[in-house]
């Protein structure tokens, strides 16, 4: 039977979405099986066939909390992240300004070459770092961590910089200049408010790639500046892991990001696409 | 009074040369339009103006003073953009008082201004709207009422109409030329609308390839133009252009052969042509009646016509493959291909030598 184009419309949009909510699900998943297993007893996270239906408890979050400072790792994480999104942003602002209002022969080979350092292996630089450090006296320490998240995020942040104020007509700041703002006001009362939006998915994802960042954590920190994701790391412990406790933990140091993600979802989807949706 | 004066004013960008030494006086209150086709320069002449644009070599001079290198801020000068350039994020009393607002106006007297000139452009009740929620006949007035506030020196335009429909920019042409009459301002005025150029100017100036063409009154420049180029670009449709040698001439009078047929003897001031130079005759499509075959001073053959109510044009071909346009009245019924002969007005007539400089004929060099 041959369908009526009306018809076939509607399939097609029947098909993507629940091709969307496959892939949804997929993804969400192990977060779900995560807080799942966060409340099951040591013996039920281990059964198999896993169980789908038991008795929650709360034994794992107290036993963390007995065993490890939570308040601790997320303040770290809350300081590193914040101050090194807000240096982030200070630097990528200007520098974006200057690549997409004034540009050279050379912007868009610097922009490349920027965004070309985040395709390096971070492990590739793990000695020097290590190195420089500790003769810097910054090994363990939440300035050292600030200093690697910046410059590790700078080249995503100035990219979605750039690509928001190209959006910005020229003309808007030329009238700008005309009406007598010097370079300071033209950014804080023309560019800025009118590019908030994308600046705000900006910030949030520098916030999120702080949040989550591992590597650098687990290398270069011991207790002193440990962020929630050298808390995770902790409990796989070398007497063999402890499948509830280590969901537990995970759960508690993916909930702040998660719920913050969620509230600004918005700005997320935006800040994603990179401008390519108007 | 100000007065605006550019001295041998250059700009390149890298080798290639974008304005080529620009000398110009503007008078006070005077509308001055820059016309030329596009890439001419006249838009980096006026950002050149503004400041928006650093200039390469040269000078300019508001009211005696040099400001080449002065901050756009700084110039006392006014411009509306051909996008209109307003702030999205702001009011549209927003847009306007926020020049007033940098230079640090009292608030009092920042409401007044913004409140007259919105009155004189009949904004009083959009002075809350986003520019978004405007039509872009508001948003242009916008722009225009954010240089009035400021009451400058000199008010630029780029193209300020060329993104308006056809009605709202016949309208918004009288609405400038009245705001021109009514605020006794200097503007200088840039479009590559040749309609706007002839209503608008007290004075024109024609550009190209980044040189200046010809300066003068709208109808100076129609009725004298000083070369071809000039005499091409100003007049819709424009000036039809005929090969021809000099037969023979006098201090007074130049007798020229047609290539494409006829001779013609035109009344000439101070020449310097010879029997047998190559010159180019012009005629305007206005210039030229329709008559039979053979009754004319050329036979052609009719190529299409073109009935737009008002008038007919008719594009013709000599026998020598040279392209006419006739503008005769709308009840012309000429069949195409068919043959019909033309008829010159030689006292409107004009004349260019080999290197396409006009040559003063005696009835158009009387104004």
């Amino acid at each position: 039977m041959l369908l009526t184009l009306k018809q076939q419309r509607r399939l097609h949009t029947v098909a993507m979405g629940a091709l969307a909510w496959l892939v949804a699900l997929l993804i969400f998943f192990p977060i779900f099986w995560m807080i799942l297993t966060s409340f099951k007893t040591e013996i039920e996270a281990f059964a198999t066939p896993p169980s789908l239906f038991f008795t929650p408890t709360l034994e794992n979050y107290i036993t963390i909390n007995e065993r490890s400072d939570y308040f601790h790792f997320a303040w770290n994480s809350v300081v590193i992240s914040f101050t090194s999104t807000i240096i982030g942003m200070l630097i990528a602002v200007p520098a974006a300004y200057s690549m997409a209002f004034f540009e050279t022969k050379r912007t868009n080979f610097t922009l490349q070459w920027m965004l070309s350092t985040k395709m390096l292996p971070p492990v590739g630089v793990l000695v020097p770092i290590y190195l420089l450090f500790k003769d810097f006296h910054l090994l363990d320490s939440k300035t050292g961590l600030i200093i690697i998240y910046t410059l590790i995020n700078l080249p995503i942040m100035v990219w979605m910089a750039y690509t928001y104020f190209k959006e910005v007509p020229k003309d808007i700041l030329e009238a700008a200049r005309i009406d007598g703002a010097n370079m300071l006001q033209e950014i804080w009362r023309i560019l800025l408010p009118m590019t908030k939006g994308g600046l705000a998915s900006t910030v949030l994802l520098s916030l999120i790639l702080s949040w989550n960042e591992a590597f650098w954590s687990l290398n270069l920190t011991a207790y002193n500046a440990a962020p929630l994701t050298s808390l995770i790391a902790s409990y796989s412990s070398p007497e063999g892991l402890f499948w509830a406790k280590l969901s537990a933990v995970s759960t508690l140091a993916c909930a702040p990001i998660l719920i913050f993600g969620w509230i600004s979802q918005k700005q997320l989807v935006r800040g994603l696409s990179f401008g390519a949706v108007k | 009074m100000s007065n605006l004066t550019i001295k041998n004013l250059r700009k390149s960008y890298g080798d290639t040369e974008i304005l080529k030494g620009i000398d110009l006086e503007v008078e006070d209150h005077d509308f001055v339009v820059f016309v030329g086709p596009s890439g001419c320069g006249k838009s980096t002449l006026l950002r050149s103006i503004a400041g928006l644009e650093e200039v390469t070599s040269g000078q300019i001079l508001l009211d005696q003073n040099d400001i080449t290198d002065v901050a756009p801020a700084k110039r006392d000068l006014a411009m509306v953009f051909q996008s209109y350039a307003l702030y999205p994020h702001m009011s549209v009393g927003k847009n306007m008082s926020f020049a007033l607002e940098l230079a640090g106006e009292s608030k009092d007297v920042i409401a007044k201004k913004v409140a007259s000139a919105a009155e004189i452009l009949e904004l009083d009740k959009l002075l809350e709207r986003k520019p978004k929620d405007l039509s872009g006949g508001q948003r242009q007035r916008v722009a225009i009422g954010r240089s009035i506030v400021r009451n400058p020196k000199i008010f630029l335009f780029d193209e300020p109409l060329s993104n308006l429909d056809a009605s709202l920019r016949v309208q918004m042409r009288l609405e400038l030329a009245r705001l021109h009459k009514d605020l006794k301002a200097t503007m200088i005025y840039v479009t590559h609308d040749q309609v706007e150029a002839m209503t608008l100017a007290d004075k024109v100036v024609v550009l190209n390839a980044g040189k200046i063409e010809q300066v003068g009154s709208p109808i100076e420049l129609y009725n004298r133009p000083a070369n071809m180029f000039v005499a091409g670009f100003l007049g819709m449709p424009r000036m039809s252009f005929l090969t021809a040698q000099v037969a023979s001439c006098t201090d007074t009078y130049v007798t020229i052969k047609l290539d494409a047929g006829a001779e013609l003897t035109l009344p000439v001031q101070g020449h310097s042509l010879s029997k047998g130079s190559k010159v180019t005759f012009g005629i305007r499509p206005e210039h030229i009646t329709v008559v039979e075959e053979n009754a004319g001073m050329i036979n052609t053959s009719v190529d299409a016509s073109e009935h737009i109510g008002s008038d007919t044009f008719c594009y013709v071909k000599t026998t020598n493959n040279e392209d006419i346009t006739i503008r005769t009245q709308s009840d012309c019924s000429v069949v195409d291909n068919s043959k019909i002969g033309l008829e010159f007005d030689i006292s409107q007539s004009h004349l260019f030598d080999n290197d396409g400089i006009a040559i003063a004929t005696r009835t158009t060099s009387v104004s």
